[in-house]
């Protein structure tokens, strides 16, 4: 037995690993996804219901997702580098297009209806957008001259206003911090950054002074939701009920009695983490963190590996803006940051940020993938 | 592009790409344990205590709505109270067929299709566990009729609830407002939070204006309850804060003399207390009651109020812009003694008409055989418009302009109440602005004597008013008195706003004038002087009313009287201290003197004899 099973250790490697790359695939980086993604059935099935179909529908996206995942990791990431622009405008003439589509119909829109297909711009956003950044950057010489930051500044924000606008805070927020992660990563000096945290910081009360009396309270229960504890306050409460009675074990698949009281709003989407730390505890949540940490490590080592600007910054700031999914979403759900609407990567039920994320993903292993192995 | 491969170090890009790597990674590594930490916060430290909420109970949050501030007058009668009644409210949660429910209540109650929609708007903004207001101000008998079938009507009960009550009904609706049901409009823009578990939000007047202090702060209490949903126990309560309490400076027996004193005629009076800017009096007649507002006025209600001639939802002394007529002379008089185009002592013949160099147009006196040789005390005296045209034309119509706004004529006197508006003194620029033409002679003639494109609110005359009395002082009028809650006094007014620089001299001969409107031989109001121990400075107004030609075909008895002038009075007294000024408009009362000049007498009257037996 033992031997057989050494035998079949010893030699799938070499066949599966032949595969593997043909199809352009980083094995540490892909078991990572497969794990977070199992992790997400299990839970889903527990938040959602118990329900069958809603479990198939989540693996269907996933599986689109993942092909997507593949057919990205084929191309070449110089053609990415080349379709940076095109793509970029694409993606703020779409924004437009929604942005005046809503004016015409008095209402918030995201959605663009093709009729036969619905997306939303803003989350193709999220790839494009520091895919540019990364474009322009790499253009120059690094670190980038003050003129080249402000450039890249200028270019996100147009989509970040056009998306905040929609509004869909969460999304600007990460189309934002995708765009200055890569000029973080591109050597931004520590001292403009400290200066531009102060900036915002002094301009604040300026902001604050020609707010109106009922804007300034959005923001006040935006900012403290448990002011309000019939509205945003609500959802903290109970998340933290749930969160917090799970204790150390949790209280074991399937136990959680606040989702499956319907207690829980929006448990199978952007509060899944609370029925998650509520049926698998304080383990569980290290765990969980622990998988995420995994993933973005790998994602910064490719980022390393790589082997030209370009793919550096973009892999970089993929990595970068899947941990800031991660913090905030964990982050609103146990009551230290503002609701926003952003699901947990890869685990809230939900197709199009599962889209994204993926091909995120996708391009990364391409980066991996299409090194050029020097001859030592 | 050259000059791109010569800057550009590849060594040196990817040492700096490493060390931001690590940079990020240790960021990550931070915020990852910062999770970690409220993890172990949440999870093993609050783990008893969450554990317990969640343990087999449900923990509910229900609003407590805060008790809206009173409104007094400034003698601490209630003007705006919270009475206990019942109300009829569903919780949405425990009813299993709300549609049902709601049809069986419709035929048990005579309940309205109106009223349903509104619980059904109502309902969409709370929570399903929050009880919803269907009908209010029960009676004994309905709340009878409810509870023989109440075990029929799970989710749906009679609660005693604090309802707005407006004691003084029409008499000072204008001033207090109401309050009303949040409707979507106001939803938009609210700070939600501030409002759970209230239905109603002041709609006009102090009510309205002061919101934000009589609202209070909502409270709310966690419940825990068990699986049948029935509440155990209370696990945290925060208590409501109630809204401030607001002292009006308007005196509510004044206020009633007023507007019984108005009677039969549709009209304004307001009066200032000169001293403090506090306003006594501020009728609007006719008045409505504003307690129907409060529960939901009906559809058909409200349309018979708003389409009623007389328009009683106007408020006539805030709003409502009349052609000031001769009111305007002693402030006009003023002006060409302070720019010095003419002295006290100027006299001029007046024929009965005046007439520009060159221009055939007679402009007429009100007297068609003429005041005859008068100075300007006569003038203000007899109201001689001849004597005023030859002043406006001296003056000129922007030094007129320029003189008149620092009283505040044409623009907001700032008072604290919602809706106010501009009035109109026009000037050359105004004229070319909004009517694209130039301005005319004669125009600057019948502004001599507020007629023409000139508009005053009763607010605004009785402020300029005061301040004349005031001799300058400009004190910005003002409703509440003070605001008083748990933990603070806020008083307010009393401070001079501005001062405009007069003569006291000048003053003091326009004061001798319209002294003699009331006291003098051929004064206009002369009949005020009769049965009072002090003096009273007044001066008389008679506003022409253009109507409408085609509304003669409709009702020809009411044309008569839609025709007659508006009858106008200011005045102040005692003139040796004063200490009240009063403005009166009554709509086609014809004279001033007849029948605004009484109005204005009884309220002085009223105010300075109760001061007098104030101080023993």
């Amino acid at each position: 037995m033992r031997t057989e099973m050494r035998n079949e250790q010893f030699q799938s490697p070499s066949v599966l690993g032949n595969l593997l790359r043909t199809l352009h695939i980083d094995i540490p980086l892909f078991i990572g996804l497969l794990l977070i993604c199992a992790t997400s059935f299990v839970i889903l099935y527990s938040a959602g219901g118990q329900e069958m179909p809603l479990l198939v529908r989540h693996a269907t996206r996933m599986g689109f997702a993942m092909l997507l995942m593949i057919v990205l990791a084929h191309i070449n990431p110089r053609r990415f580098q080349s379709f940076s622009v095109a793509l970029f405008s694409v993606c703020v003439l779409l924004l437009i297009a929604v942005a005046v589509m809503g004016q015409i119909s008095m209402g918030a829109q995201r959605w663009l209806d093709l009729g036969f297909f619905r997306f939303q711009p803003s989350e193709f956003t999220k790839v494009s957008a520091p895919m540019m950044v990364a474009w322009y950057l790499s253009e120059h010489a690094l670190p980038p001259k003050p003129k080249h930051v402000v450039g890249a500044a200028t270019l996100l924000l147009l989509p970040v206003l056009l998306i905040a606008k929609q509004p869909d805070l969460g999304t600007a927020l990460l189309v934002a911090s995708s765009g200055a992660a890569v000029l973080f990563f591109a050597g931004l000096s520590w001292w403009f950054m400290l200066g531009c945290v102060t900036l915002l910081a002094s301009l604040t009360p300026v902001l604050w002074h020609f707010m109106r009396e009922y804007q300034r309270n959005r923001v006040l229960t935006f900012m403290n939701p448990e002011a309000d504890p019939m509205g945003a306050g609500y959802h903290i409460i109970q998340s933290k009920i749930a969160i917090g009675s799970g204790g150390i074990n949790g209280k074991g698949w399937l136990g959680s009695s606040q989702a499956e009281l319907d207690f829980l709003p929006e448990s199978s989407t952007d509060f899944i983490f609370a029925v998650f730390a509520e049926e698998f505890g304080l383990f569980g949540c290290v765990g969980l963190l622990v998988l995420y940490l995994l993933v973005i490590s790998r994602c910064f080592y490719i980022a390393v590996q790589a082997q030209d600007t370009y793919s550096r910054l973009l892999a970089g700031s993929l990595a970068f803006t899947f941990f800031v999914y991660v913090f905030v979403n964990i982050g609103m759900v146990i009551g230290v940051l503002p609701v926003v609407g952003v699901p947990l990567p890869l685990v809230s039920y939900g197709g199009t940020s599962m889209v994204t994320l993926m091909a995120g993903f996708g391009i990364l292993m391409s980066i991996h993938t299409h090194r050029k192995l020097l001859p030592v | 592009m050259d000059r791109k491969f010569a800057i550009k170090d590849p060594l040196a890009e990817s040492r700096l790409f490493l060390s931001r790597i690590v940079s990020a990674f240790i960021l990550i590594l931070f915020l990852i344990a910062g999770l970690v930490i409220r993890l172990v916060y949440l999870q093993v430290v609050g783990h008893e205590h969450y554990a317990t909420l969640s343990k087999d109970n449900r923990i509910k949050i229900s609003p407590l709505p805060p008790t809206r501030g009173v409104i007094y007058d400034r003698k601490g009668r209630m003007l705006a109270e919270n009475v206990p009644t019942y109300s009829l409210e569903l919780i949405p949660e425990q009813i299993e067929n709300l549609d049902d429910t709601l049809a069986r209540l419709q035929k048990l109650l005579d309940i309205s299709d109106e009223k349903i929609e509104l619980f059904q708007k109502q309902r969409k903004r709370n929570k399903a566990f929050t009880s919803t207001l269907l009908l209010q101000n029960l009676s004994d008998e309905e709340v009878a009729k409810f509870a023989v079938v109440r075990p029929y009507f799970p989710g749906v009960d009679v609660y005693a609830r604090l309802v707005r009550h407006y004691p003084y009904a029409d008499l000072a609706s204008h001033v207090v407002g109401y309050v009303g049901r949040i409707n979507e409009k106001e939803m938009q823009t609210l700070p939600l939070a501030k409002y759970r578990g209230t239905n109603h939000i002041g709609k006009t007047g102090i009510e309205k204006t002061y919101e934000e202090h009589l609202l209070g702060t909502a409270g709310y209490e966690e419940i825990e309850t068990n699986a049948q949903a029935r509440a155990v126990n209370t696990v945290a309560t925060v208590e409501p804060v109630a809204g401030s309490n607001i002292y009006l400076t308007l005196d509510i027996d004044l206020q009633k003399i007023a507007y019984d004193a108005l009677s039969e005629f549709n009209g304004a009076a307001v009066a200032i207390e000169i001293k403090t800017g506090g306003v006594l009096v501020f009728a609007s007649r006719p008045g409505f009651d504003p307690n129907p507002f409060v529960s939901g006025i009906s559809g058909k209600e409200y349309k018979a109020l708003q389409d009623s001639p007389d328009q009683p939802l106007y408020n006539r002394a805030l709003r409502g812009q009349y052609p000031p007529g001769s009111t305007v002379k002693p402030f006009l008089a003023l002006a060409g003694l302070e720019y010095g185009v003419t002295d006290f002592g100027h006299r001029l013949f007046c024929p009965g008409y005046y007439k520009l160099p060159n221009v055939d147009h007679k402009y007429r006196d009100w007297k068609k055989w003429g005041h005859g040789m008068v100075d300007m005390n006569d003038a203000i005296t007899q109201s001689c418009d001849v004597y005023f045209y030859d002043l406006a034309l001296a003056l000129g119509i922007d030094k007129m302009h320029e003189f008149m706004d620092r009283f505040s004529f044409g623009r907001k006197t700032g008072i604290d109440l919602v809706g106010e508006v501009d009035g109109l003194m026009p000037s050359k620029e105004w004229k070319k602005h909004y009517r694209s033409q130039a301005w005319f002679p004669g125009e600057t003639l019948i502004t001599g004597i507020g007629q023409g494109y000139t508009q005053v609110t009763p607010l605004q005359l009785a402020h300029a008013t005061a301040s004349l009395a005031n001799y300058g002082k400009v004190i910005t009028p003002h409703l509440v008195h003070s605001i008083i809650s748990a933990d603070y006094a806020d008083l307010i007014g009393g401070k001079a706003d501005a001062l405009i620089p007069l003569k006291k001299q000048n003053i003091d001969n326009i004061i001798k004038g319209m002294t003699n409107v009331v006291h003098g031989a051929r004064g206009t109001a002369g009949r005020l002087a009769k049965a009072i121990t002090y003096q009273i400075a007044g001066k008389t107004g008679t506003a022409q009313v253009f109507t409408i030609k085609q509304e003669e075909k409709y009702n020809e008895d009411a044309i008569d009287f839609k025709m007659r002038d508006h009858a106008l009075f200011i005045a102040f007294a005692p003139v040796h201290d004063p200490q009240i000024a009063v403005a009166i408009i009554a709509e086609h009362g014809g004279h001033g003197g007849s029948v605004a000049a009484p109005i204005a007498g009884e309220i002085i009257d009223a105010y300075l004899n109760q001061n007098k037996e104030a101080q023993p």
